[in-house]
């Protein structure tokens, strides 16, 4: 089986936008852009994760969903605020192909049966945002702004009971630092479930890659930052009147960790690993 | 007249099939209407969830006799994923229910032995589809040997007469039939709008196919 390699693409109020920690969003540019660059590129996938979504209670990415799926043929993974099966309903009619949840599963976990029932576990991914506390790793909702009770392995097990079909964690220590994923992580995942998991959180290399696979075998790498600085484009904030943190497009700055990373590279070094042909 | 009718049982990813059609030139249309489907050149069946639920749909339309009006006027069909699947004599999915009958075959499920490495019963992701034994097939997929599709499903079909594979792939260990080809229907358990490239390269066939009927 391939490990898939997903762009994944955070968005608030239709820009693309990119944070540390799950904290601090700048404007990067236009998500479709973005998508369409790492359609050309070779992504297996792409992500879509309305940010503020949960906050405000809504899922506002149909009409980029479908704007996507004009000329980008790739699957997409959609999630942000979802909590009824009407929203699932618009997302898929909208070209999405799977959706994922984190707030209202852990608010209420039965939603995932009801989900399974109705679309089958293939369409229902949950995601698992966790931070680490005193060596243990603990589920926040809400886009990271919220701590709950439940610990990273307690969950995972009960949301794989439940019927969904893939998990993707994101390490909110790791998320944005480029410094790697939390190994701790993918090791505990893989030793204790079966279905398969997503990484999502400080992958800026194919070093880190090779050190995350040699530990754990994860379905799919998610990649933020690492791929988005590569391809800023700083005419954006010119060209559209933005809002939200625009200081970094503003400033024509570099991002010294980032945008040295391509998913072609990742790639090659799957196939001699893998020894794929 | 349209090129190609998308049937709409609402069931599966109708949008991105559009899409895909309209990027390679393709006049399509999203419907459950006999009277529009008699009127298109072609029909694609779509489909993403379960056998018997879809069964019941197609039932319930009328769409299994404006499927077999298509197949008696040779028309081209084409199924994708579930859509496919329909297209055989039956499935065990949940309960053993009846299919469109018009390809000879069983569906059955993926066991959790073909998959020893994590015990998933389904498979999502790429995978190759092997061509290259089917050529003489003359199939939308005949030169696409070793490339990667975008697979997402748990069942898979066994047809009864060999001849009509134009692929296989793997689940892990596990080789399933991932296409097939029967006079002018054509199976994909992969789905081309979601593969990138070469799922668009099927698409074009398609069209090339429809213009040379002119």
């Amino acid at each position: 089986m391939n490990i898939r390699i997903i762009p994944k693409l955070d968005v608030k109020n239709h820009n693309l936008v990119k944070g540390i920690n799950l904290e601090g969003l700048r404007v990067l540019g236009n998500p479709r852009k973005f998508a369409e660059k790492y359609y050309n590129e070779g992504a297996d996938e792409l992500i879509y994760h309305d940010v503020v979504a949960s906050l405000y209670q809504r899922n506002n990415l149909s009409s980029l969903i479908k704007n996507t799926s004009e000329n980008i043929f790739l699957p997409m993974l959609v999630g942000g605020g979802i909590t009824n099966t009407d929203q699932i309903e618009t997302i898929l009619n909208s070209g999405a192909d799977r959706v994922f949840l984190n707030t209202a599963a852990l608010d209420s976990p039965p939603i995932i049966d009801n989900i399974v029932k109705k679309y089958g576990s293939s369409t229902l991914v949950v995601s698992l945002e966790v931070v680490r506390s005193n060596e243990k790793y603990i589920c926040r909702k809400d886009f990271g702004r919220e701590e709950t009770n439940k610990e990273l392995i307690d969950w995972a097990k009960e949301v794989e009971f439940r019927g969904a079909g893939e998990i993707i964690v994101t390490s909110i220590d790791s998320d944005g630092t480029g410094l790697g994923f939390d190994l701790k992580i993918a090791e505990k995942l893989s030793n204790n479930i079966k279905i398969p998991f997503v990484i999502n959180g400080g992958i800026s290399s194919v070093e880190q890659i090779d050190q995350l696979l040699n530990i754990s075998n994860p379905s799919g790498i998610a990649i933020g930052s690492a791929f988005h600085y590569g391809h800023i484009d700083n005419d954006y904030v010119t060209q559209h009147k933005l809002d939200g943190n625009i200081d970094f497009l503003n400033k024509k700055q570099k991002y010294k960790n980032f945008g040295k990373l391509r998913i072609q590279e990742i790639k090659k070094y799957l196939k001699k690993k893998f020894k794929l042909n | 007249m349209n090129d190609v009718a998308i049937l709409n049982f609402n069931m599966g990813n109708l949008f991105s099939v559009k899409c895909a059609l309209n990027y390679v030139g393709l006049k399509s249309v999203v419907t459950d209407n006999a009277e529009i489907i008699k009127n298109s050149k072609s029909l694609i069946i779509p489909g993403v969830g379960a056998f018997p639920e879809a069964m019941k749909r197609l039932k319930e339309k009328k769409l299994d006799n404006a499927i077999y009006d298509c197949n008696e006027k040779g028309k081209i069909i084409i199924g994708i994923c579930l859509g496919m699947q329909l297209l055989f004599s039956e499935s065990n999915e949940i309960k053993k229910t009846k299919g469109l009958d018009l390809v000879k075959g069983e569906v059955e499920k993926f066991s959790e032995k073909s998959n020893l490495e994590t015990k998933a019963s389904f498979n999502v992701g790429w995978n190759k589809i092997n061509t290259n034994k089917f050529k003489k097939n003359d199939s939308y997929v005949s030169d696409l040997d070793k490339t990667d599709m975008y697979f997402i499903h748990s069942y898979h079909v066994k047809p009864r007469t060999q001849e009509i594979k134009t692929s296989t792939s793997f689940f892990y260990k596990k080789e399933f039939i991932s296409s097939v080809k029967q006079d002018h229907i054509q199976g994909f358990q992969f789905h081309p709008e979601k593969s990138g490239e070469y799922g668009i390269k099927i698409y074009k066939k398609l069209k090339k196919e429809l213009e040379n009927q002119k």
